[in-house]
């Protein structure tokens, strides 16, 4: 019963890795960007977050209706200003901009709100639980975040397929130069994905912030987490990252589960796994451009 | 009146110049055909009209006004479109995602989903098809669509034929009539010299980046379009 356990608490968990991971996919599938910022930018988040409701004391779902449209309009500025002006520069010019901005915004963020590590409060909803079995509870904020997660993909998929815009990124991602002779602005197109990514990002980082206590440094570890949902599931697939972030939740929750301290360990060694022996991840993108 | 104006343009790739003082005009729902050898300048012509590329010296108008330097996406709500070279599909969407893409700027006109596939019977028949999946000559007939979804004034039509077998290339200029019937102008460049004479109501011959022989088809005798075409 507590392996069944594990395996439930570690799906829940993968669906905030799913949450966390959307965006690196969404950037790197529209426009081969690797961000290495993404963790700190969702670090930049939960800081949004904790400044609106632990010291403006204002209630924990305020946070998510003034955060997410501000990291939205954060990455619409990050890729005109900066990626997009990179990304003519070629291939690696994108990577050392991110990386750069990865280590100046957690600079500004230790400056800001020191190393101590912080929480967003959420409440008694933070603790509350169901109870299954006996022995088996499900926490409601894990069950929320999982829930969060899950519409997050679904959305962000049924956008991308549905919507003009979505199908204009599609496009520009196959071919930049060819969307201009459809009359689309690709960089405009770009920084409307990057907004729509930091979007997810925003939420992303309140989650977690809410979940767990986090400091500037604590991106690097969900840089890392979001890293291994969107190789495990397949680069430019979505529901692969959905995949991919439930995969390593359960296998950090049955580590966790053999010893306290193997959590990290099994997660990483899977990831290890699936990138020797299926490196294009379980659902690869159909097409590749 | 003239539709498109170009006017003594200079074209460069890095120091390697394309077109040398090049004129060339289209009327208001004329088919202009230009011929060339490879490496004539044919391609490179179209992609400045489009905006792909900048004159270093010269203008090109549209309807009277500069667009010398305006940006290619800013050039097709104007209805300037371009089927390019290599036709350019969109791999990953499916043949109705990429004629819906052509769609984006939401100009007025005569053609939509149903006119298109009217037209190109053979679009509609691989609709869900995705763009990575089509034979060549698929892949121009969507291309053509594509460019139609724009409702342009003026279709630029970038080597059709090129590497297109003779039976499919025939099923794609049997839909230029539908085309042109629109009051679309056409400016189709093709090394396939039969085909522009077919279609063209006026002829312009490229050698290396400059005019040799311009005129109705009827006027033009083979051995005049032989020499001009291999500057013999």
């Amino acid at each position: 019963m507590q392996w069944l356990n594990a395996v439930i608490q570690g799906v829940l968990l993968g669906g905030l890795y799913a949450l966390l991971a959307a965006g690196l996919s969404l950037m790197f599938g529209v426009m081969r960007i690797v961000n290495l910022a993404h963790g700190v930018l969702a670090m930049l988040a939960a800081y949004l977050g904790y400044v609106v409701v632990n010291n403006m004391g204002l209630p924990w779902f305020v946070a998510v209706i003034v955060v997410v449209p501000l990291m939205a309009l954060v990455g619409f500025i990050l890729q005109w200003g900066l990626f997009n002006r990179a990304l003519s520069k070629g291939g690696l010019a994108p990577l050392l901009v991110a990386f750069g901005l990865a280590v100046v915004l957690a600079q500004l963020l230790q400056e800001f709100f020191t190393a101590d590590t912080r929480s967003i409060k959420i409440g008694s909803i933070g603790t509350d639980s169901i109870q299954i079995s006996d022995d088996i509870y499900i926490g409601v904020f894990p069950l929320v975040t999982f829930i969060v997660g899950v519409l997050v993909i679904a959305g962000v998929q049924i956008f991308l397929n549905r919507a003009p815009l979505g199908r204009a990124m599609r496009a520009a991602s196959d071919d930049p130069d060819t969307v201009k002779l459809m009359g689309i602005d690709n960089r405009q197109v770009y920084a409307l994905s990057t907004a729509l990514a930091l979007a997810t990002v925003g939420l992303a980082g309140i989650f977690i912030g809410t979940k767990t206590q986090f400091s500037p440094t604590y991106g690097d570890l969900v840089l890392i987490f979001a890293f291994e949902a969107v190789i495990i599931g397949g680069l430019g697939s979505l529901w692969g990252t959905l995949v991919g972030g439930i995969i390593l939740g359960v296998s950090q929750a049955i580590g966790s589960q053999i010893n306290p301290s193997y959590g990290l360990l099994i997660g990483n060694l899977v990831f290890l796994a699936i990138l020797a022996f299926r490196p294009q991840g379980l659902l690869p993108k159909a097409v590749t451009t | 009146m003239s539709l498109l104006d170009v006017a003594g343009i200079d074209v460069h790739y890095g120091d390697f110049q394309a077109i040398y003082n090049l004129d060339l005009h289209v009327d208001e729902g004329e088919t202009l055909a230009v011929i060339g050898a490879n490496g004539a300048g044919k391609s490179t012509l179209l992609k400045t009209i489009a905006g792909l590329m900048y004159p270093t010296s010269g203008s090109v108008s549209f309807e009277g006004a500069d667009i010398t330097t305006m940006a290619p996406y800013k050039r097709v709500p104007k209805g300037i479109a371009l089927t390019p070279e290599g036709r350019k599909i969109f791999r990953s969407l499916t043949v109705e995602e990429n004629l819906k893409v052509g769609a984006h700027t939401k100009r007025k006109g005569p053609w939509n989903l149903q006119t298109v596939y009217e037209a190109f019977p053979l679009v509609e028949d691989r609709k869900d098809r995705l763009g990575v999946n089509l034979s060549g000559g698929e892949q121009q007939a969507a291309a053509i669509g594509r460019a139609l979804m724009s409702n342009p004034q003026l279709l630029l039509l970038d080597e059709v034929s090129l590497g297109l077998a003779p039976v499919v290339v025939e099923q794609i200029y049997a839909a230029m009539p539908s085309i042109t019937a629109q009051g679309t102008t056409v400016l189709v460049v093709e090394q396939d010299v039969n085909q522009a004479m077919n279609v063209a109501d006026r002829v312009q011959c490229l050698l290396e980046g400059r005019t040799v022989l311009e005129g109705p088809p009827s006027t033009l005798t083979r051995d005049e379009i032989a020499s001009a075409y291999f500057g013999i």
